[in-house]
């Protein structure tokens, strides 16, 4: 914390950024994102287990972009996350400072995102989440079983659409569940509504998704949607060999085209 | 009326349950799936959650489903029908809701029934009974004590009750509909309870504000953008707060048609959403997080209070324990009430 | 009101359609059950929901006067779905329309005072009701002043109205198009409307403004008409925010303790002063 505190200061005092995205202490036993802007606000940056947010969300947020050059506080999956908005051209050098910080609060400097790909590709393929666990488990299931766990869980969404609020990725300043001519997707929260949301969801998030769950622990239902978006992940890497969120390319499988480009499923 | 006291014993919960069911009620109580609490139709008391502070989305859908019909029609061709008015719902016992929650129908109520009279929300209302179940536990979310409620409040209640230390209940019977089904139900609800001091059985929460000052207070900062921007940096304008909260009541109109068939659907919305307000010109009122923040405290509480000289928050805190970003409303509101004018 | 469904329509039938402009038409609206047209009454200022059932509901004010009775008009110009979708419809067609609703111009208390209308763009249809209400009870007002301005000739509405309206002894009206959207054959001013206004300057004196128009016309012609004299409370002008339901449940259009729906959409000046800058 000593560290991440001290290389705050000196970016803030330095005038190299206006505003720092980090965690502060919330709600009892919570942690909450803050928006450090003055030297005894950046005092207030800590780091620990209970930091699970995706800050990466606020870099696309026109009311903290105003705020002007932004510095972040990012863990691995942020790091992932900018990586990936990166890559769709969401971020450049000029918009943001990365300050990395470590599973036991250290803090790696960035001086660019080009570090920021060859650190993340250093680390390595990430570890496997348990909820990866959980997709197994679902997929063992019959059919016809996964498609009742499926039809009662969404059932239960009423469209608040925490989840894609949450997402770093769901940046579209219009969704395709707002646009109206036609109306591609229903916008009652009724079992229809419900599913093609989240099909869609999913399918946006294809090779998109950085696996942080933000989606799922998002959802004020505890809907575990954040297994639809990273059962194709996982799809992804197993047919493509290929992960969000690791390089500064646009390489997306879903996006790109290869001629060696696999086309088995084409039958 | 004048309330009435009984006692509902323990092993009276059961034939309660199962007397309601035989009458062709619906019953709707907390649930516990997963870590989740939600009211969702029960046949016998066992399948309700125990032991729990406050349920994770509220028990408004009974009266205010979060998609509803509005009118259903045909369409062939170039001639439009509208279809006759579906049946009218069912009577439903809403079990185990807390006060709070109660008292947020009554907040629905003002705003469907204030001036044009909602049939859809009126006729769902006329059939509903609330049983409401006294606090004797809150958490640090909890504030209905600084918006006129209180852990042991009969505001909205048809009955309520209040668990004794030896697991009976103490019934109070509030209103005409309370004591029609206390009167079905004969002989489960059994004399006694006058002598019981209810107050030593409930939650202490202590009040944090004055619900009347801080609409002072509020009127007084409108204009003070720092504020609302600070307070909404980390708002990410989704509408978890609106959905599971007991008295918002905001709401959408939205048209399907499927083949001949279609339907006008009335949805939950939420003045958090940047389309709320969105004009198909591009135009939108309230174009910041900020603004819209602000629309939502002020609706309630300012805006509604006036209105209907009712709170339009009723205190549960939901709102705060189920934000993905801990947007804590009382820490907010407390924040405001220390702002200097 | 039908009593049976807060929300449900009449159905209408379209009797005549009118192209008054690129992507902006005039529907005259009969009711297909008379005993509901019969029972049918509104007053200038007031709005409704026409619907296409299976795409929508729109807000659009009533543009024909009450004091022509057996069937409404409405006029609208093409932005989003049900718009899209009430353009395709042809005469003989039918659709949904609820209302009448929100508040309206008080016209009885303008008795034995001067008029001047000020309206831009497609606020001419707002106005447009009101006017017809008070040409026709002619002899109430004192002078009538018509001051209206689109951006183009070719956006101008109601064609055929201004034109019998500029030959009345007793209207005076002034019509402009924005600089650049004028035709060989232009014979009306050339300028934004504040400018013209400002040019023109009608008196103050026992007179009421209404004015109607986009939000930016309205920012700079509120300050004219103070110059002129014209108090707050004798100008009068409609706000148009996002409407669902019309009659004040949904919340939609609610701004500061008002819901435009319910408690307008006609405000004075001296109101909206008063209001959050939210419309
Ligand atoms: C009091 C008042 C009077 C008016 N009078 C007139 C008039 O006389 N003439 C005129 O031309 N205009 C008038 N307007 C403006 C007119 O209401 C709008 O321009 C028109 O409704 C927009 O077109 P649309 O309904 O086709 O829009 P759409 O954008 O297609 O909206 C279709 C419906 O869906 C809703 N909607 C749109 N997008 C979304 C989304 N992403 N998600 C969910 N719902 C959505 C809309 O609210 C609407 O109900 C008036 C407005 C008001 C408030
Ligand atoms: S966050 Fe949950 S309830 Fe909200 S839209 Fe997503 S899945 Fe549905
Ligand atoms: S605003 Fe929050 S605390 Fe108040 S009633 Fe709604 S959910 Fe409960
Ligand atoms: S349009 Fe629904 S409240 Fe005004």
């Amino acid at each position: 914390m000593e560290a991440l505190r001290k290389k705050a200061h000196e970016i803030i005092t330095g005038g190299q950024v206006k505003v720092i995205i980090g965690y502060g202490e919330g709600s009892p036993e919570r942690a909450r994102a803050i928006f450090a802007q003055t030297p005894a606000e950046v005092d207030q940056l800590i780091f620990d287990q209970r930091c699970l947010q995706n800050l990466a969300v606020y870099l696309m947020k026109p009311e903290v972009k105003a705020l002007g050059k932004m510095a972040i506080t990012a863990s691995k999956n942020v790091l992932r996350s900018i990586l990936q908005l990166a890559s769709e051209n969401q971020l450049t050098d000029a918009d943001l400072v990365v300050i990395g910080i470590t599973d036991d609060g250290g803090v790696i400097e960035f001086p660019n995102l080009q570090a920021v790909e060859e650190h993340i590709k250093a680390a390595g393929t990430p570890a496997k989440n348990e909820d990866r666990a959980r997709i197994e488990e679902i997929d063992k299931k019959p059919l016809e079983e996964r498609w009742q766990y499926w039809q009662e869980q969404l059932s239960a969404c009423v469209k608040c659409y925490a989840c894609r609020s949450a997402c770093p990725m769901c940046y579209c300043t219009r969704c395709t569940v707002e646009c109206n001519q036609p109306q591609w997707i229903p916008a009652p929260s009724h079992h229809l509504g419900n599913l093609e949301w989240h099909i869609m969801r999913a399918m946006h998030l294809t090779g998109r998704c950085i696996e942080c769950g933000e989606c799922g622990r998002a959802c004020p239902l505890g809907l575990p949607i954040n297994l639809l978006t990273q059962k194709l992940a996982a799809e992804i890497e197993s047919q493509f060999d290929w992960q969000a969120g690791m390089s500064l390319k646009v390489e997306n499988p879903l996006s790109t085209f290869k001629p060696d480009d696999k086309e088995n499923f084409i039958k | 009326m004048a309330t009435e006291r009984k006692i509902l014993k323990k092993e009276s919960l059961g034939p309660l349950f199962e007397k309601m069911n035989a009458a062709g009620k619906r019953i709707l109580a907390p649930r516990k799936t997963g870590e989740q609490i939600r009211f969702e139709p029960v046949t016998s008391a066992n399948e309700i959650a125990a032991d729990f502070v406050q349920s994770t989305a509220s028990a408004k859908w009974a009266v205010f489903p979060a998609v509803e019909e509005m009118l259903s029609f045909r369409s062939l061709d170039k001639e439009t029908k509208l279809e006759a008015k579906q049946s009218k719902p069912q009577p439903t016992v809403v079990f185990g809701i807390r006060p709070c929650d109660a008292a947020a129908f009554k907040a629905l109520h003002a705003v469907f029934a204030t001036d044009y009279k909602d049939d859809l929300f009126l006729d769902r209302w006329e059939q509903i009974t609330l049983i409401g179940m006294s606090c004797t536990k809150a958490d640090d979310y909890c504030f209905c004590t600084s918006v006129g409620g209180n852990p042991g409040s009969t505001v909205g209640s048809d009955i309520l009750l209040t668990p004794l230390a030896n697991g009976d209940f103490l019934a109070e019977i509030l209103t005409e509909k309370g004591q029609q089904l206390v009167a079905s139900l004969d002989g489960l609800f059994a004399a006694g309870g006058s002598d019981i001091d209810k107050e030593s059985l409930l939650a202490k929460v202590t009040p944090k504000f004055d619900a009347k000052q801080m609409k002072a207070k509020m009127d007084a900062v409108f204009n003070n953008e720092k504020l609302w921007t600070r307070q909404s940096l980390r708002c990410i304008g989704c509408g978890a707060c609106a959905f599971v909260c007991p008295s918002c009541s905001c709401f959408d109109i939205q048209d399907e048609r499927y083949g001949g068939k279609g339907q006008r659907l009335r949805c939950w919305d939420s003045c958090g959403f940047g389309l709320f307000t969105l004009h198909t010109s591009g135009h939108n009122p309230r174009h910041t997080q900020a603004q819209r923040w602000r629309q939502r405290l002020m609706h309630k509480f300012s805006y509604g209070p006036e209105k209907y000289e009712l709170p339009g928050c009723v205190g549960c805190g939901r709102c705060s324990r189920a934000c993905p970003t801990d947007m804590n409303i009382l820490g907010h509101l407390l924040e405001i009430a220390e702002e200097k004018l | 009101m039908s009593a049976e469904n807060l929300y449900k329509p009449y159905v209408m039938k379209i009797e005549k359609i009118t192209q008054e402009a690129p992507e902006v038409k005039t529907f005259k609206l009969v009711f297909t059950d008379e005993e509901e047209g019969k029972n049918f009454n509104f007053k200038a200022g007031q709005f409704g929901e026409y619907s296409i059932l299976g795409e929508g509901e729109s807000t659009f004010c009533i543009a024909s006067s009450p004091t022509r009775k057996g069937y409404i008009e409405c006029t609208f110009r093409r932005a989003g779905r049900v718009t899209s979708a009430l353009a395709r419809l042809e005469e003989g067609d039918t659709m949904g329309f609820r209302g009448p609703y929100g508040n309206t111009f008080p016209i009885d208390d303008w008795k034995g005072k001067s008029l001047l209308f000020i309206a831009g763009g497609i606020a001419l249809p707002p106005m447009r009701c009101v006017i017809w209400n008070a040409l026709d009870l002619r002899e109430n007002f004192k002078d009538v002043t018509i001051i209206y301005g689109a951006r183009t000739v070719n956006d101008l509405v109601y064609k055929h109205e201004l034109e019998d309206w500029g030959k009345r002894p007793d209207v005076k009206l002034i019509t402009t198009v924005d600089p650049g959207g004028e035709t060989p054959d232009w014979k009306g001013e050339i300028g934004f409307v504040p400018t013209v206004l400002e040019k023109a300057a009608p008196s103050s004196a026992n007179t009421i403004a209404i004015v109607c128009g986009p939000p930016i016309m309205i920012k700079f012609t509120f300050p004219v008409l103070t110059k002129l004299g014209f108090t707050p409370e004798n100008i009068f002008t409609t706000l148009e925010n996002r409407m669902k339901c019309g009659i004040g449940k949904c919340g939609r259009c609610n701004v500061g303790k008002y819901f435009v729906c319910k408690d307008g959409p006609v405000f004075t000046f001296a109101q909206v002063k008063e209001l959050p800058p939210e419309y």
